[in-house]
């Protein structure tokens, strides 16, 4: 069984109020190391066994169809064994 | 004349878009999103709400709805279709219109009576506007801001595709103050604010929103 990872983002030029909240929240607990915050997704989709090149090509279209919108996000798609 | 309203699962402002198309003197007709048979309308319109929860984006899972691949095969043919709300948040997502509507600069969900400028007229729901009329409609939503890329932008400007812009103040973030768009032939226009909630002095701030429903049926009756 491995688990392919999917981590959606928003595009560095749109606006993530959400980052910022978490980024502004951050001091008021005493930490002060984060200059910025960027907030995203992450899916884990378990498959059997080793994943293949067809089935790396459909997650890719999965994620270019439904988990991410390419308007205003970008998407990684990596196998974690 | 037919007008459907869609029902999602979790489409909260349907019965109100079914009410406003009757007060407008047009015959409301639901649809069911788990059906691809639009009933033989002639303008459909995406209600208000929050279908599938918002889950992944708004509007994302109900893209992939039955009744939405007839409209979108439609609505390539020049049928009128309004989203408002969660309707433009579909409309955006099935990629009928550009651009996208992400969360509130402030992350507050806004609910209030919005002033807003009507700019492009030549659509089925806008013609019986005329081009600068301010109206009051109210808004209410949590992801509303409308983003783009540059060159989208510019052509939406260029264009005249700018259906309603926020006057007075932004509410939430909107790139060029934008309120509503439609696509470049002008039978799909998507509006964050809810023109069904103002058509009556009894139950909204103004009666502004109604023309949006008499538009599309002088329209029609035009045709």
């Amino acid at each position: 069984m491995a688990t392919i990872i999917v981590e959606v983002m928003l595009k560095p030029e749109i606006l993530d109020p959400q980052g910022q909240a978490v980024a502004s929240a951050l001091p008021r607990l005493g930490f002060t190391f984060a200059k910025s915050v960027r907030q995203g997704k992450r899916f884990e989709i378990i498959v059997d066994g080793e994943p293949t090149a067809a089935q790396l090509a459909e997650v890719e279209n999965a994620a270019e169809k439904l988990l991410s919108n390419p308007v205003i996000e970008t998407y990684v798609v990596r196998v974690e064994k | 004349m037919r007008i459907g309203v869609v029902t999602f699962p979790g489409s909260l402002d349907d019965s109100s878009a079914l009410r406003a198309i009757r007060l407008a003197g047009g015959t409301p007709v639901p649809l069911f999103h788990a059906s691809d048979d639009l009933k033989e309308v002639e303008a459909v319109v995406l209600p208000g709400g929050f279908s599938y929860g918002d889950y992944l984006r708004c509007g994302a899972i109900s893209r992939f709805a039955p009744i939405m691949a007839s409209i979108i095969v439609a609505a390539e043919h020049g049928f009128p279709v309004l989203g408002i709300c969660n309707g433009f948040q579909i409309l955006c997502e099935s990629h009928l219109l550009p651009g996208a509507l992400t969360r509130n600069q402030d992350l507050h969900f806004v609910c209030t009576d919005q002033a807003l400028i009507v700019e492009n007229t030549d659509t089925p729901w806008t013609n019986g506007y005329a081009k600068g009329d301010r109206i009051i409609v109210p808004i209410k939503n949590g992801e509303g801001s409308f983003q783009a890329g540059a060159d989208t932008l510019k052509q939406l400007e260029d264009d005249g595709r700018i259906v309603l812009r926020y006057v007075d103040k932004n509410p939430n973030g909107s790139q060029h103050d934008i309120a509503g768009i439609s696509n470049a032939r002008g039978n799909v226009v998507g509006v964050m604010p809810h023109p069904e909630q103002a058509i009556e002095l009894l139950t909204g701030p103004s009666e502004d929103g109604l023309t949006f429903f008499t538009s599309v049926l002088h329209t029609m009756v035009g045709r």
